[in-house]
């Protein structure tokens, strides 16, 4: 059975993780490299990076620093951020990218998502929706440009629709939520995982694991969080045993699998 | 035997054009490979193993074999079990064909058409799915492996050993024969499991080498 993946998330800019990070037993706790490998060695199923960067300057270091990453990481790696062209996803997947996710300048031209999706295969292209709960409650808007701007698009129509272009998974955030650690948006997202057919990742809002067993009952099949496992408040691996015991189906033998590499490798 | 302190294994990874080839080499490399990128029918021929990484789609890989002029060579190779690895869409070239791509003839080195999943699951299957071994012994052992896929094989071809997986019932997940093997899932990104399992292979495929060397 396919189990629910659970995927630490690095916001990063040059070769910074730039949210507040509080790791206590890394060297540098801003290293990207270095929380990579701490969350793939806790278990982690998959991690998504997003390059922030506010100038172009520190966006010439992404693909470099993704560079450094995949070099340590042995689980699936998705980059977004900045992704504008079929050029810029190619940049990041030459650099160790498996997957790309486009949000805002898919939003500006739809096309983009199925430029990706013919290139490189839709399980690569993933769009990212900032959704908003509109103003007068009824439903939720597409925000972009780090939620800045309110479209007036409705959500889950365009979840709709970058599913017909080609995409392959969508990672919707509760722009309404991030930040909060209040929960992600339970209605937002069954309404969007019961309007696709493809993956939908849950994020914006997570403060422990019940949030997060909370989504994947609410129709995720995967969950993405930063804070909680920056601040080291909780670690992957308890996480995932609190979801198992919950009765989420979750890959819980990284230590088997750990010693099965070390048999083969003596 | 430990791939990592003898003489590493030369492998061609061919250059399909739009796999995540960046994830491919550095998996190699962990398993004690010395990968080397390729557009060339020649070292498909003649080097000591070779590597088919997944790709955009069944037609998109099939044109980019035929555009570099390999498709002989490495049917070749496939049939005489040379140490040769294909992941994810590499896997599915072996078959005859595919729903993905009407009309498109595949390898035809394994029997059997490529077919997509139901609606009745999430499309692709983005994730890690348990794999059935066959066998402890095998190349392939039991665990979890991450999967990237809408297309899969359902039947099981005649001269592979076939590890299964289930995502709206069984379907191949992994073939292997000597020091052939095909994975539907991308060992480079199943952590230590897939780390194991290149590892076997690179040592089998060494092991298949020295041997090859040896008798002539």
């Amino acid at each position: 059975m396919l189990t629910k993946r659970i995927i630490p998330c690095l916001d990063f800019a040059a070769s910074r993780v730039v949210k507040g990070v509080r790791f206590q037993n890394l060297r540098d706790a801003g290293d990207p490299v270095e929380l990579a490998s701490e969350y793939a060695r806790q278990g982690a199923d998959e991690l998504v990076m997003l390059d922030v960067s506010a100038t172009t300057e520190q966006r010439a270091h992404a693909a470099e620093t993704v560079a450094s990453v995949r070099e340590v990481l042995p689980i699936a790696l998705t980059v977004g951020g900045g992704v504008r062209a079929v050029d810029d996803a190619l940049r990041l997947l030459d650099a160790g990218a498996d997957k790309v996710g486009v949000n805002t300048a898919a939003v500006d031209r739809p096309e983009l998502v199925s430029e990706i999706a013919d290139r490189f295969g839709s399980q690569c292209a993933v769009v990212a929706i900032d959704a908003a709960r509109r103003s007068d409650g009824d439903g939720w808007e597409v925000v972009t440009l780090a939620g800045t701007h309110r479209t007036g698009i409705d959500a889950v129509g365009w979840a709709r629709r970058v599913v017909e272009l080609g995409c392959g998974e969508i990672l919707l955030t509760s722009w309404d939520r991030d930040g909060t650690r209040s929960g992600y948006d339970l209605e937002l997202l069954g309404s969007v995982s019961g309007a696709v057919r493809v993956p939908v990742i849950a994020s914006g809002g997570a403060a422990h694991a019940t949030h997060l067993i909370q989504a994947i009952e609410a129709g995720a099949d995967a969950v993405l969080a930063a804070s909680i496992f920056h601040d080291a408040e909780t670690t992957v691996g308890s996480v995932k045993r609190e979801m198992h015991e919950a009765g989420v189906c979750v890959r819980l033998d990284t230590e088997r699998g750990a010693s099965s590499l070390r048999e083969a490798t003596a | 035997m430990d791939a990592s302190s003898a003489t590493p294994l030369p492998v061609a990874v061919i250059r399909t054009g739009v796999a995540n080839l960046a994830s491919v080499l550095v998996g190699l490399r962990r398993a004690g490979a010395s990968p080397v990128v390729t557009e060339s029918a020649d070292d498909v021929a003649a080097n000591a193993a070779v590597v088919l990484p997944g790709v955009g789609s069944f037609a998109a890989g099939m044109a980019a074999l035929e555009q570099m002029g390999m498709v002989g060579a490495l049917r070749r190779r496939l049939l005489d079990r040379r140490p040769t690895l294909a992941v994810c869409v590499g896997h599915q070239l072996l078959f005859e064909s595919s729903d993905e791509s009407p009309g498109v003839e595949g390898l035809g080195v394994a029997q059997g058409r490529i077919t997509r999943f139901p609606e009745s699951v999430r499309v692709p299957q983005l994730g890690w799915n348990q794999v059935g071994a066959t066998s402890s012994a095998s190349l392939v052992r039991s665990g979890e492996a991450y999967f990237a896929n809408s297309y899969r094989a359902k039947t099981p071809p005649s001269g592979f050993e076939c590890a299964m997986t289930d995502h709206a019932g069984p379907f191949v997940a992994a073939m292997a024969s000597g020091p052939v093997l095909t994975c539907q899932f991308h060992p480079e990104l199943s952590g230590a499991w897939g780390s194991s399992l290149l590892s076997r292979w690179v040592s089998r495929a060494s092991a298949f080498e020295t041997e090859r060397a040896s008798s002539c």
